[in-house]
């Protein structure tokens, strides 16, 4: 009988690796966004390089030590280090110092809403700054997990342990609070504000339904939940945290309750970032072995980006015209593919 | 993985009872002329006087796992901290995460078995405990905190020795070997301590654990060596009973603890290793709430290599550590402290794993 072997996935498959602009990025980098025409490598100290379609790097000083959190609203990236600064960074490459712990105390977690609003937390106290307003904080029982602005209205999920309160920084009315046990690290509303989805310390996530608060309980991952991502028209969630892709259903009323999560682009390798495409069922995914395929959400066909070997794919994020992918890993090792 | 361990960055946990001198060990570690930085975790940021540029503010934060035991803790905040550490890799070469004094310290430890990412960075060292001379005898009474720390401890730094007379240490020492016969004591003033003492002792490596001998022996400063006569170097380290107090082996004083217990056992006969990881897993999965340490070199039937394991409460790793050698005796020995221990069922289900 002839033994099953499965073929080499670089050669098997289609690729696009060389299509890539390679990019020598100097620093370890934790995230990646599109400022205008510019992609801008989040280093995981000081730095953020900002990258044009030629791949010219120009470098912009932002912390003082090492960044620990990062949002974007596409205007602008904000950053919180643990130099206890919360910075700004915008189209031009100029910053602007946003706020400054005065305790120095690290600021753990950032949000930024559409209409400008900027949420952060220190420690156990979260703060929102919205537009001309004045700043507002609001503390919960422990230390802040993660933040994230509900995308209709002024409201402000708080991530901690047992459990996510729901604050609303401009309404007299009562904090709302989410329960469930154990400790929350992430936190995402659905696009179309039906769901709220946790990523916990273990290796779970939890949801509710808003309406009524139903649970959902998605769990079975080997590894803890760091990427998430929305898809186009918000009807899956892409996660991170197994040997594949895991794609939870939210296009019905009930989300993924009762639902078994789609799976795709299997590899010997943990899956350490996802990005959806902004507009195609499309989904760009990098693996812990510094493998990046593309994925179509219809059939599951791969596309090959980058090969395997070197350090775990760190960033990964598509321009809002979907057009370019820019990636990076932990070794500071980058990339930009335009499409 | 040898070679990744060696990148590992090295945690050591600093704890001991509210006024023992944890602040005073820390700052002579931080200034003695070592060459090296420390990122340092610390409870009560900014109150107290420490000098390092990395210093990071800690909550304490416990939190249970979702697994329904409720002695499997970790500290959400050093897994929220060690993460942004991790971040300036290179710009220290080693952590001390520092415990109030009423802290336990099995959740610090635990969150380096528990959690994927810690472990992928970071090591924990060792627990170091600050016991104050003079007042420990009492805490040990009042406090169950101070008992936990001395219990969990791999190095004991007795400081304030200069403010007790001699037989008050002699009783404080009978006190701590009581619980923790296997830690290695040093008898302090002012803290001073070799830093070699209580810096990279790799006291949960699997590789270093090397042999499993209680401490009454060494004390570090080389004056009562009692090396002979305490009983505790053959087969039943605890085999007499718990109804008198206190005796005496050869002039020094010796204590049973009435709540928190070491429990020895040996065999040079060969386990059964099918019988004996299931008996260790569901020993720890059963009692594992009333066990805070648990280390053994064993000896499997048909197994030429030395199988060695540790764990904290419900938490146990273990793994092949190297061959036996030629000549060396091939001899199980295991050892839990914990607090109330079942010792006829833990001895009774050890017996069943001999092979006959």
């Amino acid at each position: 009988m002839k033994q099953f072997e499965p073929d080499d996935n670089s050669a098997s498959i289609i690729s696009v690796t060389d299509k890539v602009r390679p990019l020598a990025l100097g620093m370890p980098v934790i995230a990646v966004h599109f400022l205008g025409d510019r992609a801008a490598f989040v280093g995981a100290e000081e730095n953020v390089a900002l990258v044009d379609g030629a791949g010219e790097i120009s470098t912009v000083a932002v912390h003082g030590g090492g960044i620990l959190c990062v949002a974007t609203d596409g205007a602008r990236i904000v950053m919180g280090g643990d130099d206890g600064k919360l910075v700004a960074l915008d189209k031009k490459g100029e910053t602007a110092l946003l706020a400054t712990d005065p305790k120095r105390r690290w600021i753990d977690n950032v949000a930024l809403h559409p209409d400008g609003a900027v949420a952060w937390s220190a420690g156990k106290t979260a703060f929102v700054r919205s537009g001309k307003a004045e700043e507002k904080s609001f503390e919960v029982p422990s230390t802040v997990g993660g933040l994230a602005f509900a995308p209709k209205g002024v409201r402000l999920a708080v991530a901690h342990y047992n459990g996510v309160t729901l604050w609303f920084p401009n309404m007299a009315a009562n904090a709302e609070i989410l329960e469930w046990a154990g400790s929350h690290l992430g936190v995402v509303f659905s696009p179309d504000n039906k769901f709220l989805v946790t990523a916990m310390h273990e290796p779970a996530l939890h949801g509710w339904r808003l309406a009524d608060h139903r649970h959902m309980r998605m769990t079975g991952y080997p590894g803890r939940v760091r990427s998430m991502s929305w898809s186009a028209g918000g009807k899956a969630l892409a996660t991170s945290g197994a040997d594949s892709v895991i794609m939870w259903p939210f296009a019905s009323k009930d989300g993924p309750m009762g639902k078994e999560p789609a799976m795709f682009a299997p590899l010997q390798a943990r899956v350490s970032m996802v990005a959806c495409h902004p507009k195609q069922d499309i989904l760009a995914v990098g693996y812990s072995d510094g493998t990046i395929l593309m994925v179509r959400m219809t059939d599951g066909a791969e596309i090959l980006v980058r090969k395997n070997g070197g350090a775990a794919v760190s960033a990964l994020a598509w321009n809002p015209k979907g057009t370019l992918l820019a990636f990076a890993a932990e070794d500071g090792d980058g990339g930009l593919l335009e499409l | 993985m040898p070679e990744l361990t060696s990148q590992k960055i090295p945690v050591t946990v600093l704890t001991g009872y509210l006024g023992a001198g944890k602040t005073t060990l820390l700052n002579r570690i931080l200034s003695e002329n070592h060459g090296k930085k420390y990122a340092v975790i610390v409870n009560e940021f900014g109150e107290i006087g420490i000098d390092n540029d990395l210093i990071i503010g800690a909550d304490e934060e416990v939190f249970e796992m979702n697994n329904g035991c409720v002695c499997c803790t970790v500290r959400g905040d050093l897994v929220r901290i060690l993460e942004g550490l991790m971040k300036r890799k290179g710009k220290f070469d080693a952590i001390i995460v520092e415990t109030t004094g009423l802290a336990d310290p099995a959740p610090v430890a635990q969150t380096f078995f528990v959690d994927e990412d810690v472990q992928k960075n970071a090591r924990l060292d060792a627990v170091v405990t600050v016991a104050d001379a003079r007042w420990l005898s009492d805490r040990l009474k009042d406090a169950p905190e101070a008992k936990n720390q001395i219990a969990f401890a791999d190095v004991i730094v007795l400081n304030k020795t200069d403010l007790v007379s001699k037989p008050e240490l002699a009783e404080v020492e009978a006190r701590i070997r009581a619980i923790n016969p296997y830690a290695k004591l040093h008898r302090t003033e002012r803290c001073q301590v070799a830093l070699s003492d209580v810096l990279e002792r790799g006291a949960f490596d699997l590789d270093r654990i090397l042999e499993i001998e209680p401490e009454f022996l060494e004390t570090g400063d080389g004056h009562d060596h009692h090396d002979h006569d305490h009983g505790h170097g053959h087969d039943h380290h605890h085999d007499h009973g718990h109804s008198h107090d206190t005796h005496s082996h050869g002039g020094l004083k010796h204590y049973h603890d009435e709540d928190m217990q070491s429990l020895s056992l040996r065999t040079s006969k060969p386990l059964d290793a099918t019988r004996f990881m299931p008996w260790l897993q569901g020993l720890v999965a059963a009692e594992g709430a009333k066990i805070l340490r648990s280390k053994g070199i064993l000896s499997f039937s048909d197994d030429d290599d030395r199988y060695v394991f540790q764990g904290v409460h419900m938490m146990l790793e273990g793994d092949h550590q190297r061959k036996w050698k030629d000549g060396e005796s091939r001899e199980s020995r295991l050892v839990f402290i914990g607090r109330e221990l079942p010792e006829q069922l833990i001895r009774d289900g050890f017996e069943s794993c001999i092979t006959t």
